[in-house]
């Protein structure tokens, strides 16, 4: 039998019974389509969080005081507990090579006013003036602080773009004096919104110099962390190791069991990938069962379709028709079904997913590799619940088959 | 060497404990261009026969030969095979594909052969003009059809891939007597143009028609007679 005999046969018998075999279509139509919105919706998640870690800068390291056991994660980890970092360690950061731009972090809360009289509780960040290029951070008004004016313990401050929203609306804050923790503070600067990120928003924070931040509202050396950047993004792991060794010597610890945790972005990276797949998995899998139900729904039909055609078995039997014969006539019908209905899923699956990014604001993201296996899956339960109705009709006796009434 | 050479054959069908014998030592030949009719009453074991002369069935015991071919020792492929190049089935209720138009149904066996398209509709329409079969009614589907003509198309069905033996089982069965009539002058001319030919049938004035006469009952033979009774004294006994 040629294949477009098979085809032409398959196509007659689909379009007899365009009703039932709509319907049929429809549950393997809902089945990919299923599949391949859940999978957009997962892989586009993976790809946002993945472009947000990414804008961080893939060649930073950031260092937590304190230890961060494996399975607890890293974001939970508590920073600020442990007491193990100061600034002798950033002199220590500064000398190794390979090393490009380095700051502390010390980071606190705290109650902040304006002079118009609105407040806010905000996070307010000590650092260095190298702190604004390693979050790449640029200024939408005023200036920056400078090394000098940190080791003058100047009080001068700059806002995220929220938190200037929030304390002075529209008003002009360069100038202006606001007080954190009571004591005032001089603006000279507003970012640029750098827009939400998924862990840290630099629009919610206000940054001051690390000394200042030390001295006059903390009142305590220790660091909450460092941040610094490699000069090669592909020598991070080698610069991890060299920095671990430094500190640990530096701290008088072993290096294999050290009172700081060394995390990078690629590891942060890899942690949320895990979680992000699983996640996709989690949502294919819910989406695999209507695929199932509907892989049912065509097997069901062609049963009823080989029970209904027996006697046309029967005569295509005793003209001639061998026992593959009647296989691939029947496989072909259901793969035909099964690929129709993949094709329509795919692309009511992109539809669906198009929608969730248009009115749901969920980044979704249709690959190459989710339409292929969505239309080999269709296909492939094209040949599974198609191969047992279609062996029965090859097995019927072609005498009890004509006979059939 | 006959076309069919049946020797001893038997059918036996066994259900659970009970076993019913529907064929017992049956031993014939057909010669290529003979018109036989196998008669019998129903439960003689004609239905029987037919299906393991058509290679649909094989025999209990004995050996069955068809154009010197062993047919007991075919796979279920090589049989299909057989029914494809060989025999030309017409059966009582005709049996077309109701989907499918008239060209299309004389056309299904040649999708069986690999013969390409263009041929088939060559040879199906050849079989149609030879089962004279009327060329406006082609497109037509089988119930827009007389029940004397979606027989033609059954014949010409069995003529097209040109068998060795056509196997017609009851083929006037659902017919009125006239049409009935009509169909069996065909099979007739068939058979002068040289086909071979069997009917199966249960009433004698149809089995009078053809040249030999095969009469079964109990699943045994009991008459092999040439038939010398001419078309116009058929057409006296029938009235």
């Amino acid at each position: 039998m040629l294949i477009q005999d098979l085809i032409r046969e398959a196509q007659k018998s689909i379009l007899s019974n365009k009703l039932r075999s709509g319907l049929t279509i429809l549950g393997i139509v809902i089945g990919i389509a299923s599949v391949i919105s859940m999978i957009s919706l997962g892989e586009g998640t993976q790809r946002m969080i993945q472009s947000n870690i990414e804008s961080l800068g893939s060649n930073l390291l950031t260092i937590y005081p304190g230890i961060i056991r494996a399975g607890h994660g890293i974001i939970s980890s508590g920073r600020g507990f442990a007491q193990s970092l100061k600034n002798e360690d950033i002199e220590v950061i500064k000398n190794i090579e390979g090393v490009l731009y380095v700051s502390p972090e010390i980071q606190r809360r705290f109650q902040i006013v304006a002079p118009n009289g609105k407040n806010t509780n905000s996070t307010v960040l000590g650092v260095l003036p190298d702190y604004f290029i390693l979050r790449n951070l640029s200024l939408q008004n005023g200036s920056f602080f400078t090394e000098e004016q940190n080791k003058n313990l100047n009080k001068v401050a700059i806002l995220g773009a929220t938190v200037k929203e929030d304390l002075f609306s529209e008003d002009e804050a360069i100038g202006s004096t606001i007080r954190i923790n009571k004591v005032n503070f001089k603006v000279i600067g507003v970012l640029q919104p750098k827009g939400g990120s998924s862990f840290v928003n630099f629009d919610d924070m206000i940054f001051i110099p690390s000394l200042t931040m030390q001295k006059i509202l903390t009142g305590s050396d220790y660091l909450s962390s460092i941040v610094l950047s490699a000069q090669d993004k592909n020598e991070v792991q080698e610069l991890k190791q060299e920095i671990t060794i430094r500190l640990a010597k530096k701290h008088n610890v072993d290096p294999q069991d050290p009172d700081f945790s060394i995390i990078s972005q690629a590891d942060i990276l890899s942690t949320l990938n895990q979680i992000t797949t699983t996640f996709t998995l989690f949502l294919a899998a819910i989406a695999g069962i209507s695929l199932l139900v509907g892989g049912i729904g065509i097997m069901n039909m062609m049963l009823t379709t080989v029970t209904e055609r027996t006697r046309e078995i029967g005569i295509r039997k005793a003209v001639g028709a061998k026992r593959k014969d009647i296989i691939f006539q029947f496989l072909t019908e259901a793969i035909i079904l099964t690929s129709l209905g993949g094709i329509i899923g795919i692309i009511l699956g992109w539809l669906i997913s198009r929608l969730i990014s248009q009115f749901i604001g969920i980044n979704t993201y249709i690959s190459f590799d989710s339409i292929f296996l969505a239309f080999g899956v269709s296909a492939l339960i094209g040949v599974i619940f198609g191969y047992y109705p279609a062996k029965r009709a090859a097995n019927l006796n072609p005498i009890e088959a004509l006979r059939y009434e | 060497m006959s076309l069919i050479e049946c020797k001893n054959i038997s059918k036996i069908y066994k259900n659970d404990s009970v076993s019913t014998v529907a064929l017992k030592n049956i031993s014939f030949t057909v010669d290529k261009g003979e018109f036989v009719a196998i008669i019998g009453p129903s439960g003689s074991g004609k239905s029987t026969l037919m299906h393991i002369l058509g290679c649909l069935d094989t025999p209990t015991n004995g050996h069955y030969f068809l154009d010197g071919i062993d047919v007991l020792k075919l796979s279920d492929n090589e049989l299909a095979r057989i029914r494809n190049e060989k025999i030309g089935f017409v059966f009582q209720s005709f049996n077309l594909l109701p989907r499918v138009n008239v060209l299309d149904n004389v056309i299904l066996p040649l999708i069986y052969s690999n013969i390409n398209p263009k041929k088939r509709v060559e040879l199906a329409r050849e079989a149609l003009k030879k089962s004279a079969f009327p060329e406006e009614f082609y497109y037509h589907f089988p119930n827009q059809l007389s029940g004397g003509m979606q027989q033609r198309v059954a014949i010409a069905r069995a003529l097209v891939v040109n068998p060795e033996i056509i196997l017609a089982d009851e083929p006037t069965g659902n017919l009125d007597s006239k049409t009935g009539d009509e169909v069996l002058m065909t099979f007739k001319d068939l058979n002068a143009q040289g086909h071979t030919i069997i009917i199966i049938t249960h009433e004698r004035y149809i089995a009078q028609q053809a040249k030999r006469i095969i009469a079964l009952k109990d699943g045994k033979i009991i008459e092999d007679s040439k038939n010398s009774v001419s078309s116009k004294e058929f057409l006296k006994i029938r009235e």
